[in-house]
């Protein structure tokens, strides 16, 4: 059983803010890690709004994550202005580093593959972000660099 | 008194290559060099310089220098800050226009003119005192001392601006709209929602100078009668909110938003709401379902927001950009902002460069400039020498602009003449070794992927369009998909609920209008393979 008392902390947070739901989701998130069944139905009953329209909520923003993820999320852009600085083969480089499809989670939960929407980096493009940190001016070989980086780092935290 | 300034730009791009690490190095280098009081670091705004690596400029020599890495930190130290000796290796010498005009260098980026961006790379966006010393504040100043509500709102609607976030809708008609609603309450959004790929613009203003976006909120608040501003912002560009933040507590502390501001009796608060990763709250009536702690689906139309809108109360939503120009128009009047720009586009444009160009970034530029002004004077053209293939205005759902568009002013009028618009001003720009058809894919992939589900032409139109388009090209295509195609795409456009499945068609009949050859080709030789 998860400990709930800090969904209510948070919650109690709000108090003042009108409309708080996506502000409770996101710190909720940051404390849990994931939005899981057992957080959104008690969220559910402490600001009284449907269980459904909340996972409605949850699901519609992709920011929010009703599965865990690993401890790296890689986001990669494909939007156009990276397709055409050829993101396609710094993903498929990554897919095949990490042995992962998007979406997927690497079984050690180290990485989680993302595609991000546009991060407004074009300038730099092709462009991926691990967890909070962007990089730019990718190519194939950068990019599994940056990410041999992080492994190491994982092992060496674990 | 500091006898050099660093700065150092610190936006979203610069820090992507780096830019943390260098101001780091170069804090500990001056602290063991006890230069520390001689010589004093300022993080700024974008610099005008994007791809370039890590940017950053002293004074009062005014030299710029590129691609600074940790390792080059103790040499501009020891060379150019205690002997006084430029570092050539890394001495940048095309310094762009606004800032040459500024510091007095040589020009070179062609003709740029900078309203929105005045501040921008310049002033330390942390400091509210440094907005202030350029003329900062004064225009809320004089609104609120001088003006009646409806004088600000006639001068908004004189100068003829047009909303910036793409649907160039007059800004002092919207004013009026909700000025003319009796409410006890009524709300001011900013839309920095800036989700259109390749877009960034928003995101520079607000990283670079957060005041005037502040001020033009609060004269916004002013003219229409309300007290309550939000910024909704993507939950993605921390820097910017962090930022936002601070500056709103700054403006609060210098009694610059809050209470009975400068004696007139006018309240007015701001409140930063995060996103959470959706494009199509970028479209208002979404935003404002969003806000309201909803699923971002838009709204039936009308009641359009001026009159029914947050928490159904009267609501403007203004772009970033279209609130940056608002307090230039109050201090320096209509007919300055008119004598900017073409008779029914005034003022500049900020736009932002991506792609296969030499010179990526944002730029701006008076309204009108052509599209081989931008893409060859500011942009430097294509690298590579390779030639180019297309151009795409307005982000993804942007209109499709070939060769035969490279004259065309880049205006509001001249692109609805041939059936295409702005849009969010991102200017992408493909060169002639790219694959059409992969692009539209791409195109197709995101719309797939951002359409919110609401209606069925959006939602499956999309789905159905990004199949023909797969089997295309992994050359299972046949001709008569083209016409399928269109035949979606036009249905889409007319039928769908909201902006983004009516605007989603509009680059794939541009290419297929455009570029129909490449789509017929492909299809041609992956039939010929199979037969062979």
């Amino acid at each position: 059983m998860q400990d709930l008392t800090r969904v209510d902390e948070i919650v109690g947070r709000y108090a003042d803010t009108k409309t708080p739901l996506i502000y409770i989701l996101k710190d909720v998130q940051k404390e849990y890690g994931y939005l899981s069944d057992v957080v959104l139905t008690h969220i559910a009953k402490k600001v009284d709004i449907p269980l459904s329209e909340i996972y409605g909520v949850a699901t519609f923003y992709s920011l929010f994550t009703i599965k865990p993820k690993g401890k790296y999320v890689v986001r990669c852009c494909n939007n156009a202005p990276c397709h055409v600085k050829k993101s396609k083969e710094v993903l498929e480089a990554i897919k095949s580093y990490l042995g992962l499809e998007v979406t997927e989670t690497t079984e050690c939960g180290t990485f989680t593959l993302e595609f991000t929407s546009c991060l407004g980096l074009c300038a730099v493009a092709p462009v991926m972000m691990v967890n909070d940190e962007v990089y730019g001016n990718l190519t194939p070989e950068k990019a599994v660099a940056i990410l041999k980086d992080y492994k190491m780092k994982g092992q060496s935290n674990a | 008194m500091h006898r050099n300034h660093v700065l150092v730009a610190m936006d979203a791009h610069t820090i992507a290559q780096g830019a943390r690490a260098v101001r780091d190095a170069l804090m500990r280098n001056l602290e063991m060099t006890s230069l520390t009081s001689e010589v004093k670091v300022v993080e700024t705004g974008s610099l005008g310089i994007y791809n370039r690596g890590v940017v950053l400029v002293i004074f009062p020599e005014n030299v710029y220098y590129v691609g600074v890495k940790v390792e080059d930190v103790a040499e501009i130290v020891s060379e150019h800050l205690i002997k006084g000796r430029v570092v050539e290796r890394l001495h940048y010498t095309d310094v762009p226009v606004e800032k040459a005009a500024e510091m007095g260098a040589a020009p070179r980026f062609g003709k740029q003119q900078r309203v929105v961006l005045k501040n921008a790379g310049i002033i330390d966006p942390e400091s509210i005192e440094e907005y202030i010393a350029r003329d900062g504040y004064e225009a809320l100043g004089k609104a609120l001392t001088e003006m009646k509500p409806q004088d600000v709102i006639e001068v908004v609607k004189k100068s003829g601006i047009q909303g910036r976030g793409g649907a160039f809708f007059p800004t002092g008609l919207k004013w009026s709209f909700a000025a003319a609603e009796e409410a006890k309450q009524k709300y001011i959004i900013c839309n920095a929602d800036e989700g259109e790929p390749g877009t960034f613009k928003d995101r520079l203003i607000l990283e670079g100078d957060p005041h005037c976006v502040i001020e033009g909120m609060a004269l916004a608040g002013y003219a229409v009668g309300a007290d309550m501003g939000f910024i909704y912002i993507r939950g993605e560009y921390r820097m910017s909110i962090d930022r936002l933040n601070r500056a709103i507590q700054r403006a609060k502390e210098n009694g610059l938003l809050g209470e009975n501001l400068f004696d007139s009796g006018f309240n007015f608060n701001i409140e930063v709401r995060e996103g959470a990763g959706a494009y199509i709250c970028g479209e208002e009536t979404a935003l404002i379902e969003s806000i309201e702690g909803k699923r971002g689906e838009p709204r039936d139309k009308p009641p359009f927001p001026p009159s029914v809108g947050l928490w159904g109360m009267p609501t403007i939503v203004n772009n970033v950009e279209t609130l940056a120009n608002v307090p230039q128009i109050i201090l320096k009047g209509a007919d300055w902002y008119k004598s900017m720009g073409t008779e029914k586009s005034p003022g500049t444009k900020v736009f932002t460069m991506v792609g296969n160009i030499n010179n990526p970034g944002l730029i701006e530029v008076p309204m009108g400039t052509t599209l081989r002004e931008i893409i060859y004077d500011i942009g430097q053209g294509i690298p590579e020498g390779k030639g180019f293939k297309l151009a795409q205005m307005g982000g993804t759902t942007g209109g499709i602009l070939t060769g035969a568009h490279l004259d065309l002013p880049m205006s509001v009028e001249a692109l609805r003449e041939i059936g295409s618009g702005l849009g969010s001003g991102a200017l992408l720009v493909v060169d002639d070794s790219q694959d059409v058809v992969e692009l539209v894919e791409n195109f197709v992939e995101f719309f797939n992927h951002e359409s919110c589900g609401k209606c069925t032409l959006c939602r499956e139109g999309n789905g159905r369009l990004l199949e023909l388009l797969q089997r295309i090209n992994s050359g299972k295509g046949h001709v008569a998909d083209l016409n399928l195609m269109e035949e979606l795409a036009v249905t889409m456009m007319k039928g769908a609920f909201c902006g983004l499945g009516q605007a989603a068609p509009v680059p794939i009949l541009g290419c297929l209008k455009y570029f129909r050859d490449d789509f017929v080709r492909k299809i041609e030789a992956a039939e010929m393979a199979a037969a062979a």
